[in-house]
């Protein structure tokens, strides 16, 4: 280990560690990282301790990849510890970048989720109806938990962010690409998403397929139809967010014949990711019948959990409003 | 605050070629009508970006009203059909969102209804105040600046 190599910290917080798994993914070229930095915080993988961070001078840790939306106080905590430790913090993958799935739960509070999860689902079997406190009495010693807080939120609203790697998870080319910027010192102005500039749809192998006018007069489910492989899947009349996502994740998605969910969030020119797809999409529906045009609304079930399926803490109205939660 | 007091906020994006004219006809005619509303004039109804609508409530407004030609008259042929089928849409996704669709209006007015002009902000006006203030999660909901 040279004292020359600049230090690199991974931490998690409301994720699936599917982005631990992202850097695993590296498989040989985690080797090439590990030449060049040193890791010295990575609660998945190795034993350094909150201590160990708080031991750092501030400003000694290069660059901290945090993955993860924050819903808890204590990821709160330890993001605030690492920004403060780092010269350089990255949002690594969709929860930290737009709030991800945990940020679905951004159309309920911590009463609601804590109801479903603890009591409601019919796997529940919880007669003493217990729930996680934050304070709690066992053999007279107190224990505490952190506290879950009402809305999840995106890293920049808790701490300053500088870059951000979108994906879920986000894919290796990317993250070799920003590792290799960083050491190079060849990071473009603060603030930017490390992913090109453009929609899905640019880059798709099945925009050829796309008709000259994309007219839907029937919304239909991935499971409802035999999906056409070649085809835009728009064409279908099945609803893809690529028109209102950015491009960079190498269709994996489109290559497995399942449409676009938006998990790389939109691009620099969208600050409304659901919105503008809504927009798009309204834009195609095919009739300009009053009656039918309601009628062919009904069929799409749940638009703000599809067009925000990975951004809605990061969007215009962040959550649904608590007034409105029962 | 009461809603006594409460004077609802409200944003209107109307077209160039009908609403924004017929809104002029209201004041040319000196038609009295509630003062609530802010005018935000658009060359057409199907120039209104969803975003538009979503940012104007999390920056306060408590009702937001889109205007166009009458079904078959826009000056751009379809426009006005873009913005009822986005209208339609957007709708449900903000009742999901938790904010009542009575606070997002439509509604077409031609160049030479100032009358219905008048009408559609006094009503829309005391809808909103029935409903009472918006108040996204007590202004909490600061929108990302893009």
């Amino acid at each position: 280990m040279s004292p020359e190599k600049p230090k690199v910290a991974f931490y998690w917080c409301a994720s699936c560690g599917g982005c631990e798994e992202a850097v695993i993914d590296l498989a040989e070229d985690i080797l090439k990282v590990v030449e060049a930095v040193d890791i010295v915080f990575w609660p998945v993988a190795l034993d350094f301790k909150k201590k160990d961070v708080e031991a750092m001078e501030d400003g000694s840790i290069a660059v901290s990849f945090i993955n993860g939306a924050v819903r808890l106080s204590e990821q709160e905590e330890m993001v605030k510890l690492l920004r403060k430790k780092s010269q350089l913090v990255i949002a690594f993958g969709s929860c930290s970048h737009l709030g991800g799935i945990p940020g679905l739960g951004n159309f309920w509070n911590k009463e609601t989720i804590f109801r479903r999860a603890y009591h409601t689902t019919p796997s529940t079997d919880n007669p003493e109806k217990t729930v996680p406190l934050e304070k709690t009495e066992v053999d007279g010693k107190e224990l505490h938990l952190p506290s879950f807080y009402d809305t999840v939120y995106t890293l920049d609203q808790v701490i300053d962010v500088d870059y951000y790697l979108p994906g879920c998870a986000p894919p290796r080319d990317l993250i070799m690409n920003a590792l290799q910027a960083i050491l190079e010192g060849k990071l473009p102005a603060k603030g930017a998403v490390l992913s090109p500039n453009k929609s899905l749809c640019d880059d798709c192998d099945r925009n050829e397929s796309k008709p000259e006018k994309l007219a839907i007069k029937e919304i239909k489910r991935p499971w409802e139809v035999e999906i056409d492989p070649e085809k835009c899947f728009l064409a279908q009349g099945i609803i893809c967010l690529g028109p209102a996502t950015r491009t960079g994740c190498g269709q994996r998605c489109i290559e497995a014949n399942m449409p676009c969910r938006g998990c790389f969030g939109p691009t620099d020119q969208v600050y409304d990711q659901g919105a503008k797809f809504l927009s798009a999409l309204a834009s195609i529906l095919d009739t300009n019948d009053e009656k039918e045009i309601e009628k062919l609304i009904e069929t799409i079930v749940d638009p703000a959990g599809t067009f925000y399926r990975f951004s809605l803490p990061a969007s215009t109205v962040r959550r649904r409003r608590m007034e409105a939660i029962k | 605050m009461s809603n006594e007091a409460f004077e609802p906020k409200l944003v209107g994006f109307l077209c160039n070629w009908c609403s924004y004219t017929g809104a002029d006809l209201a004041g040319t005619a000196r038609m009295t009508y509630a003062p609530n509303i802010r005018i935000i004039r658009v060359m057409c109804s199907g120039r209104v970006d969803p975003q538009f609508v979503l940012k104007a409530f999390a920056k306060g407004a408590d009702g937001v009203l889109i205007s166009g030609c009458h079904p078959g008259d826009c000056h751009y042929q379809e426009g006005n059909y873009n913005a009822l089928r986005r209208h339609r849409l957007l709708s449900k996704m903000l009742e999901q969102l938790g904010i009542e669709k009575e606070r997002f209006r439509l509604e077409w007015v031609s160049a030479a209804e100032g009358g219905k002009f008048q009408q559609v902000c006094n009503d829309f006006t005391e809808q909103i105040k029935k409903l009472g203030p918006l108040n996204l999660n007590g202004g909490k909901n600061e929108p990302r600046e893009a």
